[in-house]
């Protein structure tokens, strides 16, 4: 079935089946391969891309469910060559280590700043709760997306 | 191959000597004209690994004549003046592309910016037994060191040729070999430029001290982050070859298990399927994942499996084969004094049994392959901690020479001892081979859970006396299958008995992060703390009354320091515990304040750690490492379990197996004794060693509940 997707502010014409999970979409015929698989079952945040802004587990979305709708992986964060706050923010602090991880939990961290500009460390920590970090990470990754708050509010 | 945890043990014992194995011997004239051809011109620096090779034939180094020399290190200078740097270590979130970055940048003394490092390779590299405990910055690090310096030499040398002055008045400094007194500088890349110089190096030259550096020692960005946060960086489960299909293989519901029956009628319809066959191997291959999964569900297959223990008998199995008489023999680890002199010399004596359950690495990227053959010559990308093992094990399941095998590992997604194997190479080769095209296999999560292997489950028995005036007289220690890394112990206990007694386990097992070194420091520890109880002594006080070792109180004294120890007093809802240990060169304390909810509940709030690895080389790479060790310890102290019946694992999801998560975050205060005047060693395993015991002695503190066994409180506090 052919379907129209938008990713990243372009149009994608793609043929695949309706229930194709929107993870496999991206990686495999569009060739995103930022967006990570971890778990298959939402349970990690590896996948996380956001739809209409909304951090989406795309494991889990089948595509058809992606359709009409503005889709942002990591590619996409990027802004003429100037990298997201929060994409900075990681940097900055080294938030990774493995670093597998990380695309997943900077679009879950971008969702979060979208709704509430100035989360307080529990809001930052509810809103993770769903990014498995197995190297352990967390205590960076709450500081760089505090600072990333911080810079939204430059 | 076999993996299991003594055998990775008595791997790194050997690792040195392996090095200089003949099958692994160098032709150097050969390699010499191949990079060449390779690379072009510039300068090529090799450094022999001499020591090695007179241990192995006897002879010493002469210059090309005799046993050809094991080459440790190799280094590049383009005629662009840009470093690339050889090694066998591979990357997976440890760090340590960017602290050897830092010791050749100390050494050539030319920005990291301008070093390159060509990793885990097996057509470049020299070759490495793997990269697993905590070797990298003890050997690694000093080979690349002696390396670089020698390329330093081999630059000022040229220079002092070219201007035709005394070496010795010369100096390189920021990628340029220098003459202060007529001023004159010259950049590493004019001085390569239209040369083809190779150097065999065998005597190194002296190495700058830690105290000294400039660029190690100081915290330095991973190299290449950028890529992290980008989502550029290409793991294994993100290479694309041309006309590369996705292979899946089908699994059995049970260990064990024999085909007996195969249809695989309904999936050859399917279009652009390869099925493959071949004993009690079954895979399938399409255009894209969902294609292979599809292929995989219309399989019928019919498996027989033998019946097989259950979790409930766990820890007897393993006691009962680690001492009948048809199970391996035990070994007897250390023994000093008599245990029944030090038993009757005691005041108190103490008997008891810890034990540790199976717990899974899970690395976030999961094993992950693309294998391609171009003839009877094989490719294969994958995320593993023994590249050249790997290689060995492909040569062996295709029965081609190694030199047709090639190994390559992107920096991978992590492993913490679990990727030693070649699971998933095989497997995409073996793909690859049927459908003549290249193959990507990645697997899922639940067959990372069911086919990979599980850090050992074990039994410690320990056994001791102590008296009143908390001098330890006696400590036996028998551990049943959990391992021998870290058993002994670091306390001054004059008779002493400790036996390692391996067994014939139910689970695959193999080599974790730190080996069985959380398992016997939880033991260890936790019984301290019941003898410091025993004779009613402060924990730390009465640690300390039995340690000379002054390394290991220094991170005592600075743990209790860090934290407040001394202030500190536990009540029913807030308990305080210490632990501390030593392993591969390290040392370790931990200090842990838990909070006891009214539900029973057991939260780890606060966890100050001192941690001392000889002269650190990246400050925020070690407390990254530091950090992320106390956050995975608490998955195995506290809730992490496999649980398994007959052949079959129960819980083989996230949803189903807990992990670590961001509310499960304690404040983390880490204090890093940095020692210019030793060696560093490596840091990515006994950070997380001490948290167990510590937290284990925290609830008893607050509860005076003694846990004795990993995990804890998987349904919170035991009634």
């Amino acid at each position: 079935m052919s379907l129209t997707l938008k990713v990243n502010g372009r149009e994608h014409q793609v043929d695949v089946a309706p229930e194709q999970k929107l993870l496999y979409v991206l990686r495999e015929q569009l060739g995103l391969t930022g967006t990570k698989y971890g778990c298959g079952e939402g349970q990690c945040g590896a996948c996380t891309v956001l739809v209409d802004g909304q951090a989406t587990r795309s494991c889990l979305s089948p595509v058809v469910s992606a359709v009409g709708k503005s889709v942002t992986t990591i590619e996409g964060l990027e802004h003429e060559g100037h990298l997201h706050p929060v994409q900075e923010a990681f940097l900055q602090t080294e938030a990774f280590q493995c670093g597998y991880c990380t695309s997943g939990a900077i679009l879950s961290a971008v969702s979060l700043l979208n709704k509430t500009p100035r989360p307080s460390d529990q809001q930052i920590i509810a809103a993770m709760e769903g990014n498995i970090c197995r190297c352990g990470t967390y205590p960076r990754i709450l500081k760089a997306i505090r600072s990333a708050s911080q810079a939204d509010q430059g | 191959m076999n993996v299991d945890e003594r055998g990775a043990e008595l791997l790194e014992d050997q690792e040195q000597l392996a090095t200089s194995r003949l099958k692994y011997s160098f032709n150097f004239e050969l390699q010499r004209r191949e990079f060449c051809k390779l690379l072009g011109g510039g300068l090529m620096v090799f450094l022999s690994a001499r020591d090695l090779v007179s241990q192995e034939s006897g002879r010493r180094f002469n210059g090309g004549q005799g046993a050809p020399p094991a080459i440790a290190a190799w280094l590049h200078i383009a005629e662009d003046g840009s470093i690339t740097v050889y090694t066998g270590k591979v990357e997976m979130g440890q760090n340590i592309r960017t602290s050897l970055t830092q010791q050749v940048s100390e050494e050539l003394r030319i920005p990291p910016a301008s070093i390159h490092l060509i990793m885990g390779d097996t057509a470049l590299v020299p070759y490495d037994m793997g990269t697993f405990g905590s070797r990298t910055t003890p050997t690694m690090g000093p080979q690349l060191r002696r390396v670089s310096a020698a390329a330093r030499e081999n630059l000022i040398d040229l220079a002092a040729q070219r201007w035709q002055v005394d070496r010795s008045n010369l100096l390189a400094k920021d990628g340029k070999v220098q003459d202060p007194q007529s001023r004159k500088s010259v950049t590493y890349g004019e001085l390569t430029k239209g040369q083809e110089l190779v150097k065999l190096v065998a005597d190194a030259p002296v190495l700058e001290s830690p105290a000294e550096w400039k660029i190690a020692g100081a915290s330095a960005s991973k190299v290449d982050g950028r890529a992290f946060v980008t989502g550029e960086h290409k793991y294994t489960s993100d290479v694309v070859r041309p006309g590369m299909l996705y292979g899946k293989v089908m699994r059995p519901a049970q260990f064990k298990a024999t085909l007996k029956s195969l249809d695989d009628g309904e999936a050859q319809k399917l279009p652009g399927i390869t099925v493959v066959h071949d004993g009690n191997f079954v895979g399938v291959t399409a255009s894209d994942s969902a294609g292979a999964t599809k292929a995989l569900q219309a399989l019928r297959a019919e498996w027989s499996a033998p019946q097989q223990t259950s979790e409930a008998t766990l820890f007897q199995d393993l006691k009962n084969a680690g001492t009948s008489a048809t199970g391996e023999s035990a070994e007897t680890i250390f023994q000093s004094g008599s245990m029944e002199q030090g038993l009757a010399a005691a005041d108190h004596r103490l008997s008891e049994t810890y034990s540790v359950a199976y717990i899974a690495h899970i690395p976030l990227e999961p094993r992950a392959a693309v294998a391609e053959w171009n003839d009877s010559r094989l490719t294969v990308w994958t995320g593993t901690q023994r590249p050249f093992g790997v290689r060995e094990e492909l040569s062996e399941a295709f029965r081609i020479p190694l030199e047709d095998v090639h190994v390559i590992v992107p920096d991978t997604g992590s492993a913490y001892g679990g990727k030693h194997t070649a699971d998933a190479a095989v497997e995409a080769a073996r793909l690859a081979k049927a459908a003549g095209k290249p193959v990507k296999v990645v697997w899922t999560r639940e067959e990372e859970f069911t086919w990979a292997y599980f850090r050992p489950a074990g039994v410690i028995e320990v056994k001791s006396g102590v008296r009143r005036d908390g001098t330890i007289t006696a400590w036996q220690c028998d551990n049943y299958n959990a391992g021998a890394a870290a058993i002994r112990t670091p306390y001054n206990i004059a008779n002493q008995r400790i036996t390692f007694h391996p067994a014939e386990a139910p689970l695959r097992q193999g080599s974790y992060r730190g080996l069985a070194g959380p398992a016997n420091h939880f033991a260890r520890e936790v019984h301290m703390d019941e003898l410091a109880h025993t004779v009613g002594m402060e924990s730390l006080e009465f640690r300390l009354k039995n340690v000379t070792d002054l390394r290991l109180r220094a991170v005592l004294q600075a743990a209790a320091e860090k934290f407040g120890w001394s202030r500190e007093k536990s009540s029913p809802s807030r308990g305080f515990g210490i632990a501390g240990g030593t392993e591969k060169g390290s040392y370790v304390a931990t200090c842990v304040e838990v909070a006891i909810g009214k539900h029973n509940d057991v939260h780890v709030v606060r966890v100050a750690e001192a941690f001392e690895c000889g002269a650190i080389v990246n400050p925020a790479g070690l407390q990254n490492q530091i950090v992320g060790s106390i956050i995975m310890g608490l998955g195995g102290a506290l809730f992490e379990a496999i649980h398994f019946d007959n052949g079959r694992i129960l819980n083989p999801r996230l949803s189903s197996y807990r992990v670590p998560r961001f509310s499960d975050m304690p404040q983390v205060d880490v204090e890093m004794l940095d020692r210019k005047d030793l060696p560093p060693a490596g840091a990515g395993e006994t950070p997380i060693m001490t948290l167990a015991p510590a937290i284990a002695n925290a609830i008893f503190a607050a509860t005076g509940k003694r846990l004795r066994a990993l995990p804890m409180v998987p349904q919170g506090l035991p009634r």
